[in-house]
């Protein structure tokens, strides 16, 4: 792709451009521009239409107790030049926290906004569907918000005092979950309630009677699929209505798997985080690191070794391929093909864990990279294992997968065609990775802005051009071989000396400010939004999740196809519940 | 032609078939229950069948693996026991999941922190296995263990391990983590030497009236890292490594 330095973001002034509505951001060690509230949509359109930014990145919530204010981040990119970030901010009252949409500029708000109404109370107002996302309907309160308190709730920040130098234990499930957390909505009573969250999830789709082109009067039904479907990946729910066996609107829903990893990561002290972040998309736990440590170092202005950013890179490289193999094999999966694929690829991907577990201690939960370096060095047997893997077994590999797969005619006659996702839409709905590289848009952040060291490497970027499932398969299988050329290169330079800047501290020094780090995982771009008040605990951690937003156009691909083809949609979009419901 | 995709890829499958038999016979009988064998056969130039017959057969597990945490001990040569944790509780504050408590000992006459703790509990269930207390303890007193066969009947009253449960000898940090353990000692005997090398460089100055004993208080107020037990021990990692790992985990 052309990766012009976009000199639009240093030399737009948007506060020119829009004297009285948008002004810079004057706090300390924040950077982007505030804007009122009531000109967000002309702001956003504008930036969108006339200075090219038109890939709404990830937006989010913080929740400013002392002032009272709520504020909404929003992330624009230049899709087409590659470069950093215009960052909008708009605030709003706590008490009655609305802000317009932008649903309608950019569509890919509408996953987020809905997050942001779940967790803090923002009312969006033009939403088309502004229900609860990763709660409930009928959940009382928003549980990111400030003075919200969780089940076992027991201090702000960790560490908790009980542990030490008292030091009695107690197990928290001997405690009442909610012990003085319970609070009721006024009027309430047990028996003038009713279960409403099915019938808002339903009210949204449509039901009658349709007549098909043959001519028969048929009724529409609505069938579940998950979250106990083997199908979904894990607890992943779809909602579809039928006309026959084809899909009229489907409704994904999510949040089985909440753990509120956003409210869990400000308790934390910001190195808590890190084996935290592994249990996001728990199969690229290398990655997840990665950025999260990207976002701090920021904040910290670290320096990282030189050999640590080649570890980085290698483990990064390594983790995509692991990854790829694995969506690869359940796509197969999800196609029919039961396990046979799946398995020959997890074989390779398990010759891959046997390294990280060498390296970092653990397969998948690694938790391997520190501020300013990397937890410890790569042990020479386990480096000889990668450097064997990379150069002779793993293209070997791919190959011989290629050779299993890609002109098998049965998987072209379910891929080819099915699930089309349209570049304009894939800008629109904020997807990422693999799934806005299939739809011909040749965007990654390992490119557009690179982080680390990724500007030494020579490679192309993955591209398909059609949107559909096979493209979707097809891009990961580039994208593999150029990881295998990238950690080529990393193994030919791979640099001696420190792995670490000073020594690792406990606790980690981080000074005021805000920062988003964005790094390219296998799912897609994944951003940490960071802000530090200058104590132990992170202010604001907020993820932008690949898995969650590429699920958002994952309706409208879906209509008109069959159920069967729902699940190979789904497989081909490659989600990770451990990340979709944080 | 339509259909040759799909005979290549059955191609593929029937070489995978042939392989897993292939590769018995170029083992002779001897491909399973071998350790020589596994490691090929998990290696990046093994072929054919990939898994292993657990129990029966192991993976081998690398010297980095972590899973739940251990107390070291020093075991003197009285056969009393000397705990290096120190209960500083920096373990207990780099918890991720909050899962370590420890209670502090006090004089009983001073009424002040002793460096030696009480009781030391963690509750497993809640562990998630970071190594973050491993990493951090600046005295090498807890680090993380390789056996992961935890499986009790009762989790309510198994699964938080006090300190007798938790404390392991030295000789067993050394039996499963060899080269880790290697290195410390030397980093130990190092900063020991150097200690010694300047609290003799104190004590040779001229007017020097009590040099000796500050130089003495600060290897008396951190007991466990002594240099004693360190030169023995060096070679303790290659004899201990035949013999350890069978018996030691075990309680």
């Amino acid at each position: 792709m052309a990766v012009a330095p976009a000199p639009s973001v240093t030399e737009l002034k948007l506060d020119q451009e829009f004297s009285g509505d948008v002004t810079p951001d004057g706090r300390k060690a924040y950077s982007g521009y505030a804007v009122k509230p009531e000109k967000l949509v002309e702001v956003a359109t504008a930036l969108r239409d006339r200075y090219g930014f038109n890939y709404l990145s990830s937006a989010t919530a913080v929740d400013y107790l002392e002032p009272g204010q709520m504020e909404m981040v929003y992330n624009f990119y230049n899709i087409n030049a590659g470069g950093p970030a215009i960052m909008l901010k708009a605030q709003t009252p706590r008490d009655s926290a609305v802000l317009p949409s932008l649903t309608g500029v950019f569509p890919g708000a509408d996953f987020q906004e809905r997050e942001a109404w779940d967790l803090y109370g923002i009312k969006f107002t033009g939403h088309p569907n502004l229900r609860r996302i990763l709660m409930w309907e009928g959940f009382h309160g928003h549980p990111m918000r400030k003075d919200w308190k969780e089940a076992y709730f027991e201090e702000d920040g960790k560490p908790f005092d009980a542990r030490w130098p008292g030091g009695e234990v107690y197990r928290s499930e001997e405690n009442n979950p909610f012990g003085h957390n319970v609070v009721y909505p006024e009027g309430f009573t047990l028996e003038g309630w009713h279960e409403e969250s099915e019938r808002d999830i339903y009210s949204v789709l449509p039901t009658g009677t349709e007549s098909t082109e043959a001519g028969l009067q048929s009724d529409l039904v609505t069938v579940n699929l998950g979250p106990q479907h083997p199908s979904t990946h894990g607890v992943f729910r779809i909602v579809v209505t039928l006309d026959g066996e084809t899909i009229v609107k489907l409704e994904p829903v999510m949040g089985y798997l909440h753990r509120n990893h956003e409210k869990i990561g400000e308790r934390n002290t910001f190195i808590q985080n890190i084996p935290f972040t592994d249990r996001l998309d728990y199969l690229s736990s290398m990655c997840n690191n990665h950025g999260y440590v990207l976002a701090v170092e920021k904040l910290q202005a670290a320096k990282v070794p030189e050999r640590a950013e080649y570890i980085r890179v290698l483990m990064d490289e390594l983790t995509r391929i692991c990854n790829h193999l694995w969506a690869i094999g359940f796509l197969l999966n999800d196609l029919g093909a039961f396990f046979t694929p799946a398995l020959y690829l997890i074989k390779e991907r398990e010759l891959i864990l046997d390294v990280f577990e060498a390296v970092a201690g653990s397969r998948m939960m690694c938790n391997y990279m520190r501020f300013g370096g990397v937890a410890r060095d790569i042990p020479d047997d386990a480096y000889a294992k990668i450097k064997e893997l990379v150069l002779e077994r793993l293209p070997r590999a791919i190959d011989e997968m290629e050779a299993y797969l890609t002109h098998n005619e049965i998987i072209k006659a379910r891929c080819v065609g099915v699930g089309i996702l349209s570049p304009q839409d894939a800008i629109a709905y904020s997807t990422a990775g693999p799934m806005l590289r299939a739809s011909g848009i040749p965007y990654d952040v390992r490119k557009a802005e690179p982080y680390g060291i990724y500007d030494r490497f020579d490679f192309n970027v993955a591209v398909t051009y059609t949107g559909d499932i096979y493209d979707r398969y097809y891009v990961r299988v580039i994208e593999m071989r150029e990881s295998l050329k990238i950690l080529q290169q990393c193994i030919r330079d791979m640099p001696g000396g420190e792995i670490q800047a000073g020594k690792s501290q406990y606790q980690a020094r981080v000074p005021a400010g805000e920062a988003y780090s964005r790094v390219e995982n296998p799912k897609g771009e994944l951003g940490y939004y960071v802000i530090s008040n200058g104590k132990a605990n992170p202010y604001r951690y907020h993820i932008r999740a690949p898995s969650f937003i590429n699920l958002t156009p994952f309706g409208k691909i879906c209509v008109g196809h069959k159920v069967a083809d729902v699940v190979a949609i789904l497989g081909s979009i490659d989600i990770v519940l451990g990340e979709v419901d944080r | 032609m339509y259909g040759m995709g799909i005979l290549r890829g059955m191609g593929v499958v029937i070489k995978h078939f042939v392989d897993s038999y292939l590769d018995d016979i170029r083992w002779l009988g001897s491909r399973y229950y071998n350790p020589e064998a596994l490691k090929v056969r998990q290696g990046p130039k093994g072929q054919g069948i990939f898994t292993v017959q657990y129990p029966e057969e192991r993976l081998v597990t690398p010297e980095e693996f972590r899973f739940i945490p251990f107390l070291i001990y020093e075991e003197k040569p009285d056969g009393t026991r000397e705990d290096r944790c120190t209960s500083c509780g920096i373990c207990a504050k780099v918890c991720p999941p909050q899962c370590i408590w420890i209670e502090r000992t006090n004089d009983p006459k001073t009424n002040r922190p002793i460096p030696a703790p009480k009781q030391f509990y963690i509750d497993i269930d809640i562990c998630m296995n970071c190594g973050f207390c491993a990493e951090f303890c600046p005295f090498d007193a807890i680090k993380m263990d390789h056996d992961f066969e935890l499986a009790s009947y009762d989790r309510t009253t198994e699964h938080i391990f006090d300190k007798a449960r938790l404390d392991r000898p030295v000789s067993y940090y050394a039996s499963i983590r060899p080269t880790n353990y290697a290195r410390e000692e030397k980093a130990r005997a190092e900063e020991e030497a150097k200690k010694a090398a300047k609290a003799a460089a104190r004590s040779a100055a001229p007017a020097a009236g009590g040099a000796a004993t500050p130089a003495a208080k600060p290897a008396a107020a951190r007991p466990a890292p002594a240099a004693k037990p360190a030169a023995p021990k060096a070679e303790a990692p290659a004899e201990k490594k035949n013999d350890a790992p069978s018996e030691a985990p075990k309680e």
